[in-house]
């Protein structure tokens, strides 16, 4: 369906456009504390509400984005970078030493569990988001050789491989100008699902002290904070609640329906 | 009896069937013989009533006067697999692969008659007992992929059958095997039609396949049965100018080309051996070995035409990868053009420009996300790519009969036909002086199959190539080649002058394949 294309497109963009805005402008400065207005509920002048320290949640919710939107991107950027490649030089050499050694490393870091892995990073390396990334992205490498191999096998038996093959071509330019073209769909849709994920992982890791420190605002860390309160103003950990839970949902859909508008055998079917 | 009345079917507003009208008596057979896209498989589930969605129907398909369009998808269900069966292309995928090839055959049982298990599997083994697959070489426990592509298309036979239905579609059933296998499908097809007396519905794009085995023969183009009658008269006379064209296409023999073969062979292949390692049988046993190519050697003259036969796995396609260098042989030796082939990177690419392939599928072989100039040129990674490019890809697309104007386009953009022109100017563009033609015209329909051999030999005329032309028609290679090496079990059996092999087979595997190959009867084309 189209509507889970647009629905996740508009979810997702709004996170993103939330986080572009907070560099130029936030409706209020959240370094600045104001006890007196503490745990106000949504309002004109605080359209959120504000947290414990009198912050405006709305900017709070704002930079928080961007620290989501960061470590995700770049956790991702980190899979992509080395899992693709990975992955294509697994399906060059299909069957072959290199092939087996690729994808029982990758078996080796599927076997752990990622994000008490990505909390044992953090506790070694000291938690901050720099080490928040490297964990979630690590993970993310084996995902991406996974999906890579799986997408260039099928490619590696057609007939314009062996054109190429019979143009003299080796198996890595092959790889990139050929495999690799052809298997994008699958890429960007396995990104656009990772990405949530990353912003899941990130949530996870801040809400148990291991992510951005403070005074970097963070989704989870607002959530953490506001566990305290829950009774006495809900909004405080609703709100940056509700964000994850609709960026998450909004990367998803966009997935799925970036898949579907990808894919052309549905195309076919749609026509 | 079933037929059909003015049956047109619409999709999306776009007529793909227009007023078909098809009478399928019991113990006939009907032919019908069409192009791609001419609407052959449309009438077929049209009549299964497995039209996809968005499709709309007219007229009538009368089952003993019933019209099935009207009926609702549960009583299609109860019709489809008991009184209409229907077998189609692809053996390979037909099947279930994780069912045992009796429970396959049991199940349409159960479904249709709710018979028990026990009865259901001893039916089962008197249905495929009937289609040649007998007790005890064939037990019921048996998993598809056990079987070859023949066998397999008995199975799926037996699964049409199995409710003795009064219509038999056969989709194409016999263009995914060799010209063997061919044979026996079409004979057991007449035999069943004759003892079970269900009349058979035979598509298929082969007019010899028709004319050996068809009562009746229907031709269809553009969703239309443009002429009809029996098979002999037919065959005899055409009244249609489309039919005329068909018939004439797929007789259509190129002029011969009178190669001068100097005596330099640009190819020559030495005692090849070609080994694979299969799975152990136990823990600790060697591998056992299987010599796919067995000691070939042959040679290509400068210019000649060299066709290559045989059945599927006697070893054509590993040959043809080692000769390609894209696999190494395991003993012997390959030489083009007096210098070694070694498989892999390092074959110098000076050597390897001599040598280009055009291959099966004219789907499969382009990159979708390519324009056709970069496509055609890019085997200049060969040579290096000259300055005139440009012109030298305008030149090769106007050779093959392709506008240069349409150098820009993506490959989706073009048929079936136009896409082997396209792979022949790929093959063409570096000048090569041997092109591997790997069943390059299996795939396309009996017209445009012409036009392609037409312009192979008048590019082998023009060009001095040598042809190295796999395919399992031998009508076509008769008509193509100078010279014919007949493969069987990884060795060459047999080799010869085209039409000396061709007349007079000496091995048994050429007389087999010889004699296995549909004909059109001589006299019936005197007209």
């Amino acid at each position: 369906m189209r509507w889970t294309l647009i629905i996740g497109a508009a979810l997702a963009g709004l996170a993103v456009l939330a986080a572009a805005v907070s560099f130029v402008w936030t409706p209020y400065d959240i370094t600045q504390m104001a006890v007196a207005n503490k745990l106000q509920p949504p309002s004109a002048a605080h359209w959120l509400g504000t947290d414990h320290f009198g912050r405006d949640i709305l900017s709070m919710v704002m930079l928080g984005a961007r620290t989501s939107i960061a470590v995700a991107l770049v956790a991702v950027g980190i899979g992509i970078a080395l899992g693709v490649p990975l992955g294509l030089i697994a399906a060059a050499n299909k069957g072959g030493w290199l092939d087996e050694v690729i994808m029982r490393g990758n078996d080796l870091i599927f076997a752990f569990p990622s994000l008490v892995i990505a909390i044992l990073i953090t506790a070694a390396f000291g938690p901050s988001a720099i080490n928040a990334i490297i964990a979630i992205g690590i993970f993310n490498i084996p995902v991406f050789a996974r999906v890579t191999r799986a997408g260039a096998l099928p490619v590696w038996t057609l007939d314009y491989i062996r054109a190429a093959q019979v143009a003299g071509k080796g198996r890595s330019r092959i790889s990139v100008e050929h495999v690799l073209p052809n298997i994008l769909n699958l890429l960007i849709v396995q990104g656009t699902i990772q990405f949530s994920l990353g912003i899941l992982a990130e949530a996870g890791l801040s809400y148990v002290g291991l992510g951005a420190q403070p005074p970097t605002p963070s989704w989870g860390r607002m959530l953490a904070e506001a566990q305290t309160f829950v009774t006495l103003a809900p909004h405080v950990a609703i709100i940056p609640g509700l964000c994850i839970v609709a960026t998450v949902l909004g990367l998803n859909l966009l997935g799925d329906g970036l898949r579907d508008a990808l894919d052309p055998r549905l195309k076919v079917m749609r026509a | 009896m079933i037929e059909t009345r003015d049956l047109s079917v619409t999709i999306h507003g776009h007529t793909v069937l227009r007023d078909v009208d098809l009478k399928l008596a019991p113990g006939k057979i009907t032919g019908l013989v069409g192009e791609s896209g001419s609407g052959k498989s449309m009438t077929a589930l049209a009549i299964m009533g497995l039209l996809p969605r968005g499709s709309k129907t007219g007229g009538q398909v009368l089952l003993d006067g019933q019209n099935l369009l009207d009926l609702p998808e549960r009583q299609m269900c109860r019709i489809r697999g008991s009184r209409i069966g229907m077998i189609f292309q692809e053996p390979m995928t037909a099947l279930n692969p994780l069912m045992n090839i009796g429970d396959q055959v049991a199940e349409v049982l159960r479904i249709h008659q709710n018979m028990p298990r026990e009865q259901a599997l001893l039916r089962a083994r008197d249905r495929l007992d009937r289609v040649g697959l007998r007790a005890p070489r064939f037990p019921l426990t048996l998993y598809p992929h056990e079987l070859s592509g023949g066998q397999r298309q008995r199975v799926a036979i037996a699964l049409a059958i199995a409710e003795a239905p009064d219509l038999l579609i056969a989709d194409e059933p016999t263009t995914a095997l060799d010209v063997t296998t061919q044979a026996q499908i079409l004979d057991l097809l007449r035999d069943l039609v004759a003892s079970e007396g269900m009349s058979l519905l035979l598509i298929t794009h082969d007019l010899a396949v028709v004319a050996g085995i068809a009562d009746h023969v229907a031709v269809m183009k553009a969703g239309e049965i443009v002429e009809e009658g029996e098979t002999e008269a037919l065959f005899r006379g055409q009244t249609h100018p489309y039919t005329r064209d068909l018939f004439a296409a797929s007789r259509h023999v190129p002029a011969r080309v009178a190669a001068a073969p100097d005596d330099t062979p640009i190819l020559s292949v030495r005692n090849a051996v070609r080994e694979y390692l299969l799975p152990r049988l136990s823990a600790f046993a060697p591998h056992p070995v299987l010599r796919a190519v067995d000691g070939v050697s042959f040679d290509i003259q400068d210019g000649e035409s060299v066709g290559l036969v045989g059945e599927s796995g006697s070893g054509k396609s590993t040959l043809i990868r080692a000769v390609l260098g894209l696999d190494p042989l395991s003993e012997g030796e390959i030489r083009l053009d007096g210098t070694s082939v070694a498989a892999g990177l390092s074959m110098p690419p000076a050597l390897r420009a001599k040598m280009q392939a055009v291959f099966q599928d004219p789907f499969g072989s382009f990159d979708p996300r390519w324009r056709v100039d970069r496509l055609v040129s890019e085997p200049f990674h060969l040579t290096g790519r000259p300055d005139d490019w440009r012109d030298r890809v305008a030149q090769a697309l106007s050779d093959v009969g392709i506008e240069p104007s349409m150098s820009r386009r993506y490959i989706h953009e073009f048929s079936g036909g136009q896409r082997q022109r396209l792979a022949i100017a790929r093959a063409l563009i570096i000048r090569p002086r041997l092109i591997v033609l790997d069943e390059a015209v299996s795939a396309l329909d009996v017209r445009v199959r012409a036009q392609v051999l037409d312009l192979l030999a008048d590019l082998r005329r023009s060009h001095n190539i040598a042809y190295l032309f796999i395919s399992h028609d031998l009508g076509v290679v008769r008509g193509v080649t100078d010279r014919v090496l007949v493969m069987e079990a990884g060795k060459i059996v047999e080799q010869g002058a085209t039409a000396q092999v061709m007349d007079a087979p000496a091995h048994p595997t050429t007389q087999r394949l010889m004699q296995a190959m549909p004909e059109i009867p001589q006299e019936w084309s005197a007209a």
